[in-house]
């Protein structure tokens, strides 16, 4: 049974998701829908280990997505602001 | 001989709220300025300034006494305070403007840093701020800054190392060509570079917890400074259209569209 503990490590995470998906740069997936989707779909787990196993997966797609904004930011950013288009590449 | 007092960091990080890096820009109609009813961010030069903070703090630890950011904005621009105060800043102070106010100016901006950085008690012994603001690219506050205090200033920094006990800072700044490292003694304004660190995600937990840090309001007559703009812009246009490339079928092609074009060859 989920324990109250997991309880809140699982709505946090999903609070966490949610509030991520907001700046989910391709407006064609749809973020919500997936994260609800998924979340709802394992509502009635009970056993221990895999509660713990679907909780790294949430974690995992969080991790991963921080990782796709940050990246995305500093990839737009180094084209617009190149290093030196001037200086020679070779000494 | 009496040893010297330990002397605590107080860090000062000014912040922008901007249009974000992301929304595709339009020119107004009547071509003085762009669509500002968009998606507004911190600047990510300043966030990485942030970081930049919040990083010498897990290195020095006690001796960073406290990390302040300041902005100068609308009501809304509160909330890019709350952000840089859930990356690890501990408070914040707003210098307030009407909605309606046109944008600061990168000198009345300087001047406003100025008076913040002369009322703090504690004195201000580093300010880290973003190299340029991504809406008006104008990469001049922190130089006035720096003017105006008579202060060291290192910009384009791409790597920081402070030693509060013997008040000096090693930079590595980004140039033409290269790299230069430069020895400033403190106080010292730092601008960043892109290449100087990554910075982190606010997480949600701490975004609860910045609700709690203080912010105090402020406004630019409580300063003594006068942001009204000493600059016009006359006109602001988009760049103009690429023109499509054509296709050659061959090197000769090639090279007959070069000397079409005005390029000569070199002698090698």
């Amino acid at each position: 049974m989920a324990t109250r503990e997991t309880r809140l490590r699982v709505i946090s995470l999903y609070k966490e998701l949610h509030r991520l998906g907001r700046d989910y740069p391709d407006p064609a997936y749809n973020f919500h829908k997936k994260l609800r989707g998924l979340f709802e779909k394992n509502r009635n787990l009970s056993d221990p280990e895999e509660i713990e196993k679907a909780i790294k997966l949430g974690e995992y797609i969080r991790n991963e997505t921080l990782a796709l904004y940050s990246l995305r930011k500093y990839r737009h950013l180094k084209r617009m602001y190149p290093q030196d288009s001037f200086s020679d590449p070779l000494p | 001989m009496r040893p010297s007092a330990v002397r605590l960091l107080n860090i000062l990080v000014p912040v922008k709220r901007t249009v974000d890096y992301a929304v595709k820009i339009r020119v107004n109609p009547d071509q003085k300025g762009v669509d500002l009813n968009v998606k507004h961010s911190m600047n990510p030069f300043d966030e990485i300034a942030v970081e930049e903070a919040v990083r010498l703090r897990e290195k020095l630890k006690d001796e960073v006494k406290s990390i302040k950011v300041v902005t100068i904005g609308p009501p809304k621009a509160a909330e890019t305070l709350r952000t840089a105060l859930a990356i690890g800043a501990d408070s914040g102070i707003h210098i307030e403007i009407p909605e309606s106010a046109p944008a600061p100016e990168p000198l009345g901006v300087a001047k406003a840093l100025r008076a913040i950085i002369e009322r703090e008690k504690d004195g201000v012994d580093l300010v880290i701020m973003g190299k340029q603001a991504i809406d008006d690219d104008a990469g001049q506050t922190g130089q006035m800054l720096a003017g105006l205090m008579d202060w060291a200033q290192a910009t384009f920094a791409s790597k920081l190392v402070v030693d509060p006990k013997s008040k000096e800072a090693e930079v590595t700044r980004e140039v033409d060509g290269g790299l230069q490292e430069l020895k400033c003694r403190l106080p010292l304004v730092v601008t960043t570079d892109l290449r100087l660190n990554e910075p982190r995600y606010a997480s949600l937990p701490n975004i609860m917890k910045a609700k709690k840090k203080p912010i105090q309001k402020i406004t630019p007559a409580d300063l003594g400074v006068d942001l009204k703009p000493i600059l016009e812009t006359i006109k602001v246009t988009e760049p103009p259209k690429r023109v499509g490339g054509g296709k050659v079928e061959n090197v000769d092609q090639l090279i007959a569209k070069l000397k079409e074009a005005g390029i000569t060859p070199v002698k090698s």
